[in-house]
């Protein structure tokens, strides 16, 4: 098959068009929170920093966003000590019932959020009889964020040496030693790029989030979606909507550096 | 090395074993023991906190909730399910669902075709390398921002108006329309890069000796290509059909009036509290996936993921 030079034209033209499609919307929210008019309405006349600078004094925001990251953290931490224990069992034990944990593992972010969300809503409600708050919540979160841990976690420790944990323990070091001086530091880097994913993840969630998080608490999302339909508030969101987007994709860059410049060592 | 060897090695650095010393000379000659402390905690979370979840959401499927005390009882009956099965809303419903899903996904591999094509087989290497990343970073920005993101995009005085107007057309506005536009942008990144997988993988030799054969472009494709590349536009598939069906916060927020089973659901949970009904439509998406998997099975699309 060899295409013919209008052929690729074509297709490179839709490929453009395609990224277009990607970035406008995205473009169009960062362009928004600088349009001097209140009501979204395109193409901007003038530009201005007044919404940053309201943003960044409402209250209900800055509180918000205090609560998303005590969430995504807390998460990420719970994450980070189920996932890291879990890696460590499945690749160095061969155990009956293997492959039902691998599906389990990966089963709270493969069936849609609406799923997860209601099940542990009614587990939490209805069979726990408790009520619905922060703790629910990063409970909830920590559920979905253990296969980001354990997926960086598990990659590692199967390209890992082995001759060195053994050479340590040759050398009379303890359990505890070996893991701490040998095995460790050599999963140390995936295992900051596994909790870092897992608190952009956290971080930006909207879906299980309505169903387990209390009626007293707002995660940003849940901020962005209580204001969203009011009037008068659209620039307000978009200049938070930029906040999260920045927050959500620096952890998950800097994650990517640090898998990178793992692999190419 | 075996417990014996642990203590000698102790005893020649004259070192009386401590109790850690014990618990470590312990563990390393009991491999069981290691397992089950590496996987107990795990294990705990993950099959009582979520997997007894997901069983209980089924059960309580089957239990009713009391009108008059708004508390849920366990009565065992199929009440939920013999209203899904004979209330028009929830046939609606269940339909408008279905058919967003599929025209989300049907218009997302429309569009991820030809660019996944270019990345894979015109692109030079470097260029392939950018196309990837401008693909993946959206992958990562937040749903919510995406789903805000189309409500300026579609409002009136918004910039597809602005667009549209001099072509004679209008913005869909919060619509059916306004809500597929929606989806199928949010998930477009996820069909893209099976599909672009996939693509690689197709020899160039046999493309080669496709057209050394004399078929013309169009045939190699229809004839060679399309049918190696349909696990990957099926694995592609399964995230945008999966992802809509169960959608419930884009609709509210573009979709105008719109309901989805998602929407449903939600309702059942929040304003009218009532669980099991909830649970019991929930199972109607649970449903329809498990369909769906098992249909694209066949295709060795759950390979591609």
């Amino acid at each position: 098959m060899r295409l013919s030079r209008s052929a690729k034209f074509v297709l490179a033209a839709l490929s453009i068009a395609t990224l277009a499609f990607i970035y406008l919307p995205l473009g169009v929210v960062v362009i928004n929170s600088f349009n001097a008019s209140k009501n979204m309405s395109w193409p901007p006349q003038n530009f201005t920093l007044h919404w940053w600078q309201v943003a960044s004094q409402s209250s209900g925001m800055l509180s918000a966003l205090a609560t998303s990251v005590v969430v995504a953290t807390a998460s990420a931490a719970v994450a980070l000590l189920l996932g890291t224990l879990l890696a460590l069992a499945m690749s160095r034990y061969k155990f009956f019932g293997k492959q039902p944990v691998s599906l389990m593992v990966i089963l709270p972010i493969a069936l849609p959020g609406i799923v997860t969300g209601i099940a542990l809503n009614n587990a939490f409600r209805t069979l726990l009889g408790i009520k619905l708050t922060i703790v629910t919540l990063i409970v909830a979160h920590a559920t979905f964020c253990i296969v980001t841990v354990y997926n960086n976690a598990l990659a590692r420790l199967n390209r890992m040496n082995r001759n060195m944990e053994e050479a340590s323990a040759d050398l009379g070091a303890g359990i505890w030693t070996t893991f701490r001086l040998v095995t460790l530091p050599q999963m140390a880097s995936a295992l900051v790029a596994g909790a870092l994913l897992a608190f952009a993840l956290s971080f930006d969630e909207i879906i299980v989030t309505t169903f387990t998080a209390g009626g007293g608490v707002e995660t940003l999302p849940i901020w962005i979606l209580n204001n969203m339909f009011r009037p008068g508030k659209a620039p307000i969101v978009d200049v938070v909507a930029v906040v999260v987007v920045l927050i959500s994709v620096l952890p998950i860059f800097f994650a990517q550096r640090l898998t990178a410049a793992e692999k190419s060592s | 090395m075996s417990v014996n060897s642990v203590r000698e090695v102790d005893s020649a650095l004259a070192v009386r074993p401590t109790f850690a010393h014990r618990v470590s000379a312990k563990l390393y000659s009991n491999a069981k023991l290691r397992l089950r402390l590496l996987i107990a905690a795990p294990l705990f979370w993950l099959s009582l906190v979520y997997v007894a979840a997901l069983l209980a959401l089924f059960v309580t499927a089957f239990w009713t909730m009391d009108s008059f005390t708004g508390e849920v009882r366990v009565q065992w009956n199929i009440d939920n399910f013999v209203q899904l099965f004979t209330d028009a809303l929830y046939r609606t419903v269940t339909l408008r669902t279905l058919g967003i899903a599929l025209a989300v996904t049907f218009i997302d591999i429309l569009i991820a075709l030809p660019i996944a094509f270019f990345m894979a087989k015109v692109a030079s290497r470097r260029m392939r390398g950018i196309l990837v990343i401008s693909i993946l970073m959206p992958l990562w920005a937040s749903y919510l921002v995406k789903a805000y993101a189309w409500r300026s995009v579609l409002s009136n005085d918004g910039i597809l108006q602005w667009l549209l107007r001099p072509l004679g057309l209008d913005t869909p506005g919060y619509s059916l329309v306004g809500a597929a536009l929606t989806l199928g942008y949010i998930w477009l990144p996820y069909v893209i890069l099976p599909i672009f997988t996939g693509l690689e993988k197709v020899p160039q030799n046999i493309l080669e000796a496709s057209s050394d054969l004399g078929a013309k472009t169009w045939s190699t494709l229809r004839l060679i290509v399309f049918p190696m590349l349909l696990p990957a536009i099926a694995a592609g598939s399964i995230f945008a059909f999966s992802l809509t069906m169960g959608d419930y916060i884009s609709i509210n927020i573009v979709g105008g009036a719109t309901q989805m089973l998602g929407n449903l659901v939600y309702t059942n949970v929040g304003t009218a509290n009532n669980l099991p009904m909830a649970a019991a439509i929930a199972m109607i998406p649970v449903a329809i996936m498990f369909i769906y998997l098992t249909a694209i099975r066949k295709t060795g699309a759950l390979d591609n993921l």
